[in-house]
């Protein structure tokens, strides 16, 4: 009996628990509905602030650049009306892609759309710094003194570091561009040195075709004289150049002006003007290296800086360059520019310099990287050095003619790699100078060399010359050159 | 007489080039937009080979010329011309298509651009700091740009508006057709692993479904090595992947070592209209050829 009631109880309780129980989960499912419903209503409240907020912004943003429009008198083109940009990978885009409305029928921007990401660069400038390092070996016990006459070239037997340049370039502003090239090197004495290579502006926005260019910049002379040595094909620099320009180039503080001719092929014509001071003026007026006893002196002459007395003094660079594409995978560049200007070895002394200059080459139309590629670059120099006379050394009053030419010829047959091959010669009148001028007298040289780039930021080159020369004789050297580059280096010229 | 000859000459032909708009494309893929949009209004330069790798073409002196006289450049804007088109503008002294004037279309503008590094590390190959630049895969971005492109038309030329408006809602329409038609031959692909030998495939390969992450270049920029394309022979195979996607510039040879390994089919197709033959008609033949490339290596794998 006490067990039926119980059972009968425990059976009216269980029941009445999961009556209930019933009514309970109802009531939860009625209450889960409505925090829903909430969640709902605030999560539409929300996107609908959010939709007037970014209206709001965008009305602000809309009006700001208009009103920038109105003050720099730029106009920006109209950004895009912009649709369904992408969808995520396996989600079927949209069957209808909303057309894109055209016109002055700008439609609102909606947080549907994807918003415009682009930034217009990383940077205000690129910078980079990059570094030539060399080892080797020559039969020159010390190559730098008559073999390697290049301020880039390797210095020395065993390990050199000519070249740590630091590159950078940007606009200014709407007007200007800048470029610097801060090298730095070691010397013989493993001393670091330091050199302001470049540091110009140059027009962007002058009429007519023209262009400006000033500061202090390598002379737009030939082909090589204006390119940093990261550029170039060899460890070390042509002969003829390094003879007509010296160890560092034709560089100097001046202006230039270029104008791009209205002709079918490109034409371009360039006249610089500098001020033909100092070493790297090395044929103008360029006080010279001091002997043992400390007088400067040039081809054997000791020199007076005579300043600049009147603007003959100045240095003048024209030049003028066509450019013909051959066919669609072949370019020549042609050019012919001169130097003129008074030297230091006496008072009316001049100095004048006339170069040719071609490039051709050929470009695989399916090039991978660039390559296959097979580029031919050859210059030729002709230089008249008035020598001033210099009694106490017993040199007279002469005309100085040196003549000198290059060719080189790059190929690279087959992604990163490039086999190279040039030639030097160079030769001029007898001097009275000579017998110690390792800028005089004949000299010829022989380099092939392989190159190999891991990337486009670094490269690995082997080099061999044979060199025979009035003063030398005979020499052999090898050379290991090693570049790399940090960072972002403005883009090269062809 | 003939100084004041020269001038007339001079002056005049800047106005001489007015009659059309001279536009310059970085690459083909911009230029064939161009041409769809401008029609026969629009004088037109293309840049880049269609057959070259467009990270690597040579500032040729002739195309400073083109700039020089161009109303406008369409430019990627991601930095794939990066190593090569400013120095051709530093020269072309044109302020039309100098950054931010109204000739001067950055098409990436407006574009969701894909695998933007957060860091900058060459340790990992030669990325592009602004994203992936090959965005012009995917043709829901090829319609942004014509989008783009035929504002910019249309605000140069202002008489000739409708009629660029109406060749972009032509080209759109066409271009919407088409997508439709492309995503149903991907359809039964979806999915699928796809390889490539450059990472340029990753927005054509999320638009249509495939994965496009297996590379025979082990980074960006970096010729495939013997481990690498051992590795990537290992993941084909087990991943089952049945394409190889071979551009006209790339080294075929290494793609075909891994085909015999693998089994797979090596496509042949371009980022540029006019890459690969019968693509010269423009974006929507090359889009053609490349899924229709595709569909036809995916499906003949699967018998």
């Amino acid at each position: 009996m006490n067990l039926r009631i119980l059972w009968i109880w425990s059976s009216a309780v269980c029941l009445g628990l999961g009556g209930l129980q019933a009514q309970e989960t109802k009531s939860e499912v009625d209450e889960l509905k409505r925090r829903l419903k909430e969640a709902q209503d605030n999560f539409q409240k929300a996107v609908d602030q959010h939709h007037a907020l970014i209206d709001s912004l965008n009305k602000r943003l809309q009006t700001l650049e208009q009103r920038q429009t109105a003050a720099t008198n730029t106009p920006m083109p109209s950004p895009a009306p912009v649709p369904v940009a992408s969808a995520p990978p396996n989600v079927a885009p949209p069957a209808v892609v909303r057309p894109v409305p055209g016109g002055s029928e700008v439609p609102a921007w909606s947080a549907s759309q994807p918003i415009p990401l682009l930034r217009a660069g990383p940077a205000y400038m690129n910078i980079s710094f990059d570094t030539l390092f060399d080892a080797g070996w020559s039969t020159a016990p010390d190559p730098s003194a008559e073999l390697n006459l290049g301020g880039h070239d390797p210095l020395q037997r065993g390990f050199s570091l000519p070249n740590a340049e630091i590159a950078l370039d940007g606009a200014v502003d709407p007007y200007f561009r800048a470029f610097a090239n801060i090298v730095f090197f070691l010397d013989k004495d493993q001393e670091t040195q330091v050199e302001l290579e470049e540091a110009y502006l140059q027009s962007t926005a002058l009429p007519a075709n023209l262009q400006l260019k000033a500061g202090q910049f390598y002379a737009n002379f030939g082909r090589q004289n204006p390119q940093h040595p990261h550029q170039w094909g060899f460890v070390d620099a042509p002969l003829t150049l390094t003879r007509a320009f010296g160890p560092d180039g034709l560089r100097n503080p001046g202006a230039q002006i270029s104008w791009l001719a209205p002709t079918p092929f490109y034409t371009e014509a360039f006249l610089g003007i500098l001020n033909g001071q100092g070493g790297t003026a090395f044929s103008f007026r360029n006080p010279g290296e001091p002997d043992p006893l400390g007088i400067d002196r040039v081809h054997g002459r000791a020199t007076t800086d005579h300043g600049i007395s009147s603007p003959g003094d100045l240095l003048y660079t024209p030049r003028l360059a066509v450019s013909f594409d051959l066919t669609d995978q072949q370019t020549l560049l042609v050019g012919a520019s001169a130097a003129f200007g008074a030297n230091d070895t006496g008072p009316h002394e001049r100095t004048e310099i006339y170069g040719g200059d071609l490039y051709w080459k050929w470009k695989s139309a399916r090039a991978n990287q660039g390559f296959p590629f097979v580029a031919l670059q050859a210059e030729g120099l002709y230089q008249q050095f008035e020598a001033g006379a210099d009694s106490s050394a017993g040199l007279p009053r002469e005309t100085l003619r040196d003549w000198g030419l290059y060719s080189q010829v790059l190929w690279g047959f087959k992604p990163r790699w490039v086999a190279a091959l040039r030639g030097d010669w160079v030769d001029g009148n007898t001097g009275a100078a000579d017998a110690t001028d390792p800028f005089r007298g004949w000299r010829w040289r022989f380099s092939p060399a392989l190159t190999w780039y891991p990337s486009e930021f670094s490269k690995i080159r082997l080099q061999y010359n044979y060199d025979q020369g009035e003063l030398f004789g005979e020499e052999q050297s090898i050379w290991l050159q090693v570049e790399f580059l940090l960072g972002s280096h403005g883009a090269h010229k062809f | 007489m003939t100084k004041l000859t020269l001038l007339a000459l001079v002056a005049a032909l800047p106005w001489a080039a007015y009659a059309k708009i001279t536009v310059v494309a970085t690459t083909p893929d911009f230029g064939a937009l161009a041409k769809e949009i401008g029609g026969n209004k629009v004088d037109l330069a293309v840049l880049a080979k269609p057959t070259e790798d467009p990270h690597f073409v040579d500032a040729k002196p002739s195309f400073i010329l083109k700039l020089n006289r161009a109303d406008v450049l369409i430019e990627g804007g991601a930095q794939l011309e990066m190593g090569w088109l400013p120095s051709l503008l530093d020269g072309a002294r044109n302020p039309r298509i100098a950054a931010g004037a109204p000739g001067h279309l950055a098409a990436a503008r407006g574009i969701q651009l894909l695998e933007v590094p957060a860091t900058l590390d060459r340790s990992r190959g030669d990325l592009h700091a602004l994203g992936n630049p090959h965005f012009m895969l995917d043709p829901v971005n090829a319609r942004i740009v014509a989008g783009r492109i035929a504002e910019t038309f249309a605000e140069l030329d202002p008489k000739s508006a409708d009629e660029f408006r109406a060749n972009l809602k032509a080209f759109s329409d066409r271009l919407d057709a088409k997508l439709a038609e492309w995503q149903g031959r991907m359809a039964p692909f979806r999915g699928l692993q796809v390889a490539t030998y450059h990472n340029s495939w990753i927005y054509f390969g999320q638009r249509f479904g495939l994965g496009m992450g297996l590379y025979l270049e082990p980074k960006p920029g970096i010729p495939p090595t013997p481990t690498h394309l051992a590795e990537v022979i290992t993941r084909m195979k087990a991943e089952k992947v049945r394409a190889i996607l071979v551009e006209p510039y790339q080294n075929r040879k290494t793609a075909e070592t891994v085909v015999r390994e693998t089994g797979a089919v090596i496509v042949d197709v371009a980022q540029f209209p006019g890459g690969v033959k019968g693509t010269e008609g423009g974006y929507i033949p090359l889009m053609d050829h490349v899924i229709n490339a595709l569909a036809k290596a995916l499906s003949a794998a699967d018998k």
